[in-house]
């Protein structure tokens, strides 16, 4: 075992800090630290053109091979430049979606066209995307999309016909990918597509939803008929349940630890706070304290051990599998810290009608972690049965 | 970065997990805790002829095998797992570390090939020592009396730490377990697993050339062979924490009710994806926990991470052993609550594992501590 980084890559992480110490500056200064969970309607067109000079100083996609404009970064020069974005006060990236989510998949699965029609604008900066996968009867059981897709002969292109629910950012997006049924009478997992469609297009219609935080991310989207070219499939039809499984395979990637530096800056405040209201000096909120500094870290370690490959068969990484239950409830508890340490002043808003400080936004949004990406009890399932290799749910 | 054991330590890992799985069968473990002096005499020297694992980490200058802190941990997550009874924990994450961290190098040279030659060792006095020393002409005087000393009673020799009268200054001894005025009895424990011992000392005579003399600071080396010590217990934690999984795992997919394995009500696979979440987590935490000791050990810059990591550890891994023990036994039913059944050992071996070298709250308090004073 061997925990620090070469000489190379401890440069690595000097010329990123000092690239966003650079940047970050004049017009970007206001959005330091913004942007983030429970922050993202903030800024957006600042974001946007932060996005643009990230890609400028070719900081985007580096994970991505050089072929498709990426840097190829290693595991551990991608972990560096979260650990650095993060700790530099990044802001929320608007184009992760694509990066993290689009880009991977289609250098995956994707045509050399899909390739060279999309990964350019996403490596730029300028194109966003955003997730069509839940519908209202398609959440937890993702498989039962019935958003449908039919082949129009005559025009050469698919049109499709249904309702997203909880598309976050959909209302600033340029593009989405969608799941939905190319075979009319199948069900299940069987007879999907993964379709590419612009937003931008009659067939669409975005309304936002409401959320418990007063704000808007998440978005309800209507295809009425929306249309995309023959070749914007990923995979042939009735390959789309893998190619959507496969994407979400590279969700558990390496920004979880840029995501944990976001974790300690919500924590250093909690802290901060906790000095100085004096609940520092309460024993129990001083154990709770603790744990989570404790929690924080271990969640650290674990990436560290998914991130070098495992370890006993090279087949499965135990450690992996844990990590979305175990962080998003490691960060719903931080938020119910966070306002025991407030204590009465919990309740006071930074203003009016509904403006929520950052602790609030915490205690609030935390509570859609456990939810989204696959709630807790989805993920007990998925580590029974996968890991622990125990009988499966039964099926309706 | 490469935060993954190497082939040898894979190899060292799966060498235990054979040698106990038999060895240190329930049967064995059994037979050893019903004795007093707690152990089997032919294995312990099996375990130090053959297999060399008291020798594992000393360095090949003292005769040792000179092997790293991570694959000590290795060894002891596989000690934890089949519950090992023996001197070990006592011997070598104790008086051993004692010796390397706050012995000079002609105390080493004396003492570390003893224990490469099979004798045992103990630590006295490791948290808030009640035993005080005063200096006399020849050496010094230790008095006082101390419970919770592991295998106290049986150890060849011990390392005690005293303080100079009350708050005054750490002192580390050398001292034989039959010197004159030392008196020690065997205190009968819930887990009988893991010995316990009380030791008197009355007024009893030390010479000043066995006073450890290889630190400047003994309240510091002290700290920080407990941190080591309690680095090696969170990974004999993770080993117990696992097999309560793995037993309970094996048990609910056996056990029919309702016409059906008790395995496939959500209830019951719930409770057992929440005892995977604690223990790999836990293996996280001990794993680079063992990193920062090996660290340490070689003087490394990331040594000084050794408390805290040591305490993010302990926590963790004390919280994750007795919660799979206590679902463990939850998930069994019944036998569970038995005396035939083993998951009763765990439990009682995961809370005084949880207790030794403080609890869960005493190093949250102590983080705490860094974090908020
Ligand atoms: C903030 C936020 C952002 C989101 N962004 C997106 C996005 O961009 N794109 C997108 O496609 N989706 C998005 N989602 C949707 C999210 O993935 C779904 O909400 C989630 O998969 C749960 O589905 P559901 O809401 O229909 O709940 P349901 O599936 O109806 O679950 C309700 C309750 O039943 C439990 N439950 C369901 N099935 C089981 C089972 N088999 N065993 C045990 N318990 C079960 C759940 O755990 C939950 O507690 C977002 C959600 C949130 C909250």
């Amino acid at each position: 075992m061997e925990l620090r980084f070469s000489i190379e890559d401890e440069r690595f992480r000097e010329e990123i800090a000092d690239w966003l110490a650079d940047n970050l500056t004049g017009e970007f200064a206001a959005i330091r630290f913004r942007g983030g969970p429970g922050d993202e309607h903030m800024f957006p067109e600042e974001r946007k053109a932060w996005e643009r000079r990230l890609a400028e100083g070719g900081w985007t996609c580096i994970g991505w091979p050089e072929a498709y404009g990426g840097r190829g970064a290693s595991i551990e020069q991608q972990v560096i430049f979260h650990e650095e974005y993060a700790r530099a006060g990044g802001p929320g990236r608007m184009g992760h979606i694509g990066e993290t989510l689009t880009g991977p998949t289609l250098i995956a699965f994707g045509s050399d066209e899909q390739r060279e029609r999309f990964l350019p604008g996403i490596r730029a900066g300028e194109e966003l995307w955003c997730q069509g996968y839940s519908e209202p009867s398609a959440g937890s059981d993702l498989a039962n999309v019935k958003t449908r897709a039919e082949f129009d002969e005559t025009s050469q292109q698919w049109r499709i016909t249904g309702q997203k629910v909880w598309t976050s950012l959909a209302h600033e997006s340029d593009y989405c990918f969608v799941i939905a049924r190319t075979e009319p009478d199948s069900a299940g997992h069987r007879g999907l597509g993964f379709f590419l469609l612009a937003m931008d297009q009659p067939g669409i219609t975005v309304r936002p939803i409401e959320q418990m935080t007063g704000t808007s991310e998440f978005n309800e989207v209507f295809f009425d008929e929306a249309v995309c070219g023959a070749g914007d499939i990923v995979g042939a039809p009735g390959d789309g349940w893998k190619v959507a499984m496969g994407l979400l395979g590279f969700e558990r990637g390496v920004s979880t630890l840029g995501q944990q530096m976001l974790f300690q800056n919500e924590l250093d405040e909690i802290v901060r706070e906790a000095k100085r209201n004096g609940a520092a000096r309460d024993p129990m909120i001083r154990q709770r304290i603790a744990d989570a500094h404790i929690g924080l870290k271990i969640m650290r370690y674990n990436s560290m051990r998914t991130l070098s490959g495992n370890a006993d068969d090279g087949s499965l990484q135990p450690e992996a599998m844990i990590y979305k239950l175990y962080w998003s409830t490691w960060h719903r508890n931080l938020g119910k810290l966070a306002m025991d340490v407030l204590g009465p002043e919990a309740e006071i808003c930074a203003g009016a009608p509904y403006e929520l400080n950052r602790l609030q936004s915490l205690f609030l949004f935390s509570r859609a972690d456990t939810i989204y990406g696959g709630t807790n009890q989805v993920q007990r399932n998925i580590i029974a049965e996968r890991a622990l290799n125990m009988p499966r749910e039964p099926r309706g | 970065m490469e935060f993954r054991f190497t082939d040898e330590q894979r190899m060292i890992r799966d060498t235990a997990e054979a040698f106990l799985s038999v060895a240190s069968d329930g049967e064995a473990v059994r037979a050893a805790m019903a004795s007093e002096l707690g152990y089997d005499v032919a294995l312990w020297k099996q375990v130090c002829e053959e297999l060399c694992w008291p020798a594992l980490h000393i360095p090949e200058d003292y005769g040792g095998l000179g092997l790293g802190y991570v694959e000590l941990a290795a060894t002891m997550e596989q000690m934890g797992r089949f519950l090992f009874c023996g001197p070990y924990f006592s011997t070598v994450c104790l008086a051993v570390n004692a010796l390397l961290v706050a012995g000079s190098e002609s105390q080493k040279a004396t003492w570390l090939p003893r224990i490469v030659a099979g004798d045992t060792a103990t630590l006295v006095g490791a948290l808030d020592t009640p035993l005080t020393w005063e200096a006399t002409e020849s050496g010094y005087r230790l008095s006082g009396s101390c419970r919770y000393v592991i295998d106290g009673h049986g150890v060849d020799w011990m390392v005690v730490a005293a303080r100079q009268a009350q708050g005054g200054d750490i002192g580390l001894f050398v001292l034989p377990g039959d010197a004159d005025g030392l008196t020690r009895q065997w205190l009968p424990t819930m887990d009988q697993t893991r010995k316990q011992a009380q030791l008197d000392f009355d007024s009893v005579q030390i010479a000043s050339a066995d006073r450890l003399a290889g630190a400047a600071d003994a309240d510091a080396a002290l700290a920080a062979v407990l941190d080591l010590a309690a680095v090696a217990l969170a990974a004999e934690q993770v080993g117990g924490a696992q097999q309560c999984l793995d037993s309970t795992l094996a048990y609910v997919r056996e056990r029919v009710q309702f016409g059906r394995s008790i395995a496939s009500f959500q209830a019951v696979k719930h409770k057992a994806a929440d005892m995977m979440v604690k223990v790999e987590a836990a293996r996280s935490a001990c794993y680079y926990a063992a990193c920062i000791a090996q660290e340490f050990l070689a003087g490394g810059p990331m040594g000084e991470e050794l408390a805290e990591a040591a305490s993010v550890a302990k926590a963790w891994c004390s919280d994750a052993y007795l919660f799979n023990a206590g679902c463990g036994i939850q998930l069994h039913g019944g036998v569970g609550f038995t005396w035939e059944y083993d998951i009763q050992l765990y439990f009682k071996r995961a809370k005084s594992s949880e207790i030794l070298l403080g609890n869960a709250a005493v190093h949250r308090e102590r983080l705490a501590a860094q974090l908020l004073d």
